[in-house]
């Protein structure tokens, strides 16, 4: 049956490969993408944009938990939402950015394994909180906290809130992709329990968190080198 | 049902339209009219949303990501207080301000598990196929009204407030609702059977360990590729998990599915594919390098992959 694969498709992902190589805007290597994988699957143009466009209303609930927290996150920002949690952290003498964000997180895993999600997240939980603690954890040691440190921290706090989640969601049983991969289990003829699924996902749960916590832990090192060596 | 979905569609259609008003207002931002442009065109999106026509939605996307993409959409002035204001309000509020923070994770988590199943007048109350977003947008209006009432500001400078971060999100606002059109697109184009066949057809997977790497990295590079590991899952488990995993060297499904899928997050982790996840929190802590939270997952996402394919060579067929 190899010839009724049709390979051109492909295309398309050479033209993300090549758009993020060359450092183009990301907008536009996806809608070239998104031309060259439908011209090469033989759409014609108006065809290719109303599936876009259908593509494009279908999908719209998904900015919804980027956006509807930002209106009250920012006016708490306003009235020192940021301020007040650096200053909160800056009173727990034991704090330590690399303690912080092992703490956060083990909280962000199992509550993910739990099943509840939304404890945590970029807009809700990282920018107004975890990663202003992280770098005001940072600044109680170090007053003179470079540029380059803050940010590194601060995506330090993102990628945890990211590996917390990801790790811990798939260990729910009742979660979505535990779901789609029995249903595909199942239309190829295999009967999997989901509770057996779930299970098998714990030691590599267990994994992700032993070496996201060792490199947290020694992040708090390399700050201390970065800070010794900038001070010289 | 009482809360449906569309209602926060509608409400968010409102908030881009007030910051499309905005945008062209503010003397201060260089291409107010493109940037105006821009947020209204999404309004659009959400206010009119399954009456626009395909056609005309597709036309939509292509010129707002041609205005985004050549620089149309620019940072206006949004009257910041100073440090020393908000230093004074935060010492003020003390920890009042986490109250409205806390409130939408917590009406979220109230919401998706409680209050699910509770119907009034034999109607649920929340959407019952969107329970998480329909409470995560309660919690989030619920923490815009207790703010305001905790700090006396007006509503209308919360949507003030909005403006101020969804500018400064800018294009990564869109980016991956775009990237979940391509992925729609990849599927609907066969791209999963074009790498199956790419991948079934080139690589001679003689050995356990051979195939079991194959299927672990095959699951990573695919999820690199869509940026979605749900969009992976079928077509590696499809084109090498099932056929010689389980067929050939008598993998346990369960096994095979969950190290699999797991594999495919260490691909999202590494990805600027995965927007939502990787490029929109380097936007929102404001950082220069919009790469900084992948090169931050890279040392966790390679040593679980390994373990992957350590965890899955023994526990193959338990």
């Amino acid at each position: 049956m190899n010839h009724v694969v049709n390979l051109w498709p492909l295309l398309g992902v050479g033209v993300i490969v090549i758009g993020f190589a060359l450092r183009a805007h990301p907008v536009l290597v996806v809608i070239a993408a998104c031309f060259v994988t439908g011209l090469a699957a033989a759409m014609d143009v108006p065809t290719l944009l109303a599936t876009l466009g259908a593509a494009f209303i279908k999908t719209r609930n998904l900015p919804l938990i980027l956006l509807l927290p930002l209106a009250a996150i920012g006016l708490l920002e306003r009235y020192g939402l940021k301020e007040h949690a650096q200053a909160s952290i800056a009173r727990i003498r034991s704090a330590t950015t690399g303690r912080l964000l092992i703490v956060y997180l083990a909280i962000r895993e199992l509550s993910a394994a739990f099943g509840l999600t939304s404890i945590g997240g970029h807009p809700n939980m990282v920018r107004p909180l975890i990663a202003p603690m992280a770098e005001g954890a940072a600044e109680v040691r170090y007053p003179a906290l470079t540029d380059q440190l803050r940010y590194r921290i601060r995506a330090m706090s993102a990628a945890t809130d990211n590996v917390g989640l990801f790790f811990g969601e798939d260990v729910f049983v009742a979660f979505g992709a535990i779901v789609l991969m029995q249903t595909f289990l199942r239309a190829e003829g295999l009967e999997v329990d989901p509770l057996h699924i779930a299970l098998w996902g714990i030691p590599t749960a267990v994994t992700a968190f032993i070496i996201h916590a060792w490199r947290l832990h020694r992040f708090d090192a390399q700050i201390a080198r970065a800070m010794r060596q900038g001070a010289r | 049902m009482i809360i449906a979905l569309d209602y926060f569609y509608y409400v968010l259609g409102a908030l881009l339209l007030a910051v499309a008003g905005m945008a062209l207002r503010d003397a201060h931002n260089p291409k107010r009219h493109s940037s105006a442009l821009f947020w209204a065109l999404y309004a659009v999106v959400y206010l009119a949303g399954e009456q626009l026509p395909p056609m005309a939605a597709g036309v939509l996307m292509v010129v707002m990501a041609l205005i985004a993409g050549f620089g149309g959409v620019t940072l206006g002035r949004y009257g910041e207080r100073t440090p020393e204001q908000r230093r004074d309000s935060a010492t003020r509020l003390g920890h009042k301000l986490l109250l409205p923070a806390l409130a939408i994770p917590l009406v979220t988590v109230l919401g998706a598990t409680l209050l699910k199943d509770v119907q009034i007048d034999g109607g649920f109350l929340f959407d019952p196929k969107n329970v998480t977003l329909a409470s995560l947008g309660c919690g989030s209006l619920i923490a815009v009204l207790i703010a305001c009432l905790l700090t006396r500001a007006t509503p209308l400078q919360a949507v003030r407030e909005a403006r101020r971060l969804v500018d400064h999100l800018g294009w990564a606002v869109v980016l991956p609702h775009m990237l979940a059109v391509l992925g729609l697109l990849f599927a609907e184009a066969g791209m999963g059977k074009a790498v199956a066949h790419v991948v079934t057809s080139y690589i001679a997977m003689d050995s356990k360990l051979v195939a079991v790497a194959v299927y672990c990295l095959g699951m990573a590079l695919f999820t690199i590729i869509m940026g979605n590991g749900f969009a992976a899952f079928p077509v590696i488990a499809g084109g090498v998990g099932v056929p010689v995993l389980v067929g050939v060297y008598g993998a346990n499904p369960a096994v095979m599915a969950a190290i699999g899928m797991f594999s495919a997050y260490c691909g999202t982790l590494m990805t600027p594919m995965a927007a939502n996840f990787n490029i929109v929190p380097a936007a929102l802590l404001a950082l220069p390098d919009k790469n900084a939270v992948i090169k931050a997952q890279i040392a966790t996402a390679l040593p679980v992959l390994l373990a992957n394919i350590a965890l899955l060579y023994f526990l193959l067929d338990m």
